[in-house]
């Protein structure tokens, strides 16, 4: 029951997520490219989408996953399982407020998830990598080839231009018209 | 009172819709604008109180904006109040993307698209680099930080360990960590009473 599934599986993935934001991502590319609702490919490619369009990034990715995999019944079955959890959690932390902030279980809890969120984010940066830089290629001769050396240069130059404070917005638009001249230009 | 309560909900859903309408980036981008709708505007929240909703909101699971939005609204006008502010902050996103989600496949089978596609990879890997980069800078800097992100690191890139499991296992640690600390704190606190 495909509905079931895309409920239970982004129910799991938003009681399992801690600090916002790309902190959902490691997850996210664990259950969903497992599931071959998107490939890792696609995935990236949505991770543009979200940034240019409004709202957080958990409610555009599930909302198009379940979209893509159950048509709209899907979408809120899938929208609706990131969001419960945090629904459900916070009405109860609310009431226990005071409690809830002076608590040393959930402090010390929090001692291990804040560096565990760095370490899944940059184990899922390693998988990202890995797909742009060398898909199609193996061995040391992948270093070597355009699609390297433009994604490179990409990379480089953008980086250094979010060091600035450039919009995400913006970066994404520089690196769609780098990928249209480096394409045009060697034919990728 | 309940008028004023069911009046408080929905405005908390307009405000909110409006938050996820005009917020790029999600999360942390809607401190500022949650700040000036519900704090400066309405006066709903006091804007110390904010703060605490996003501290709560970091470390309890679930995405940034959800928690704030249900939180809010549960101090605002209780559950119908969160039910609104949730709802609010998820419909726009969820509308738009369902929109998208018809057409984006299509649109990519472009060339241009497509090529368009190929720098935007690269382009978005700087993008979570620099997220990596801002939490690395918020984390507190000290030894059992670094060993637990570099284990977790280890355990999911060479031993392709369950995710689930990982955040399990370093919450745990963390607590274990954290409680033998205070232990020790006590301790030498009773020492220092003593002499």
């Amino acid at each position: 029951m495909i509905y079931l599934d895309l409920f239970l599986t982004f129910f799991k993935i938003g009681a399992f997520t801690f600090g916002g934001g790309y902190a959902m991502l490691p997850l996210i590319q664990e259950e969903v490219v497992s599931h071959k609702w998107l490939t890792l490919d696609q995935m990236i490619d949505f991770i543009a989408v979200s940034e240019s369009t409004p709202g957080p990034f958990a409610v555009n990715i599930s909302t198009y996953v379940g979209s893509q995999t159950g048509g709209f019944l899907g979408a809120l079955c899938s929208t609706a399982g990131i969001t419960l959890p945090s629904f459900i959690i916070i009405l109860i932390v609310a009431k226990f407020f005071i409690a809830f902030k002076e608590s040393t279980v959930i402090s010390g809890i929090m001692v291990g998830l804040r560096p565990c969120v760095i370490g899944l984010i940059a184990s899922a940066v390693v998988g990202l990598i890995n797909t742009v830089f060398f898909t199609g290629f193996s061995g040391i001769e992948s270093v070597l080839t355009v699609k390297f050396i433009s994604s490179a240069v990409i990379l480089v130059s953008m980086s250094v231009l979010l060091i600035k404070k450039i919009s995400p917005v913006i970066i994404i638009l520089l690196s769609a018209l780098a990928g249209i001249i480096c394409g045009y230009a060697f034919g990728l | 009172m309940t008028k004023n309560r069911f009046k408080k909900s929905l405005l908390l859903f307009a405000v909110f819709f409006k938050i996820g309408l005009f917020t790029f980036g999600g999360g942390y981008a809607m401190i500022p604008i949650i700040e000036r709708e519900i704090a400066d505007k309405k006066h709903w929240i006091k804007n110390e109180e904010i703060l605490d909703i996003f501290a709560i909101s970091e470390s309890t699971p679930g995405p940034i904006a959800i928690n704030s939005a249900t939180f809010v609204g549960y101090r605002v006008a209780g559950v119908l109040g969160s039910a609104c502010a949730t709802l609010g902050v998820v419909l726009p996103s969820f509308t738009i993307i369902f929109i998208i989600s018809f057409f984006l496949e299509k649109f990519k089978s472009f060339k241009a698209v497509e090529y368009a596609f190929n720098g935007i990879k690269a382009g978005v890997i700087a993008l979570i680099l620099r997220a990596l980069y801002t939490m690395a800078k918020k984390c507190p800097k000290n030894i059992i930080s670094l060993i637990i992100a570099c284990v977790v690191f280890l355990l999911s890139v060479v031993f392709d360990i369950n995710l689930f499991l990982i955040i399990i296992l370093a919450a745990f640690t963390g607590l274990i960590y954290h409680l033998i600390c205070l232990k020790l704190l006590k301790k030498r606190g009773n020492k220092n009473d003593i002499s």
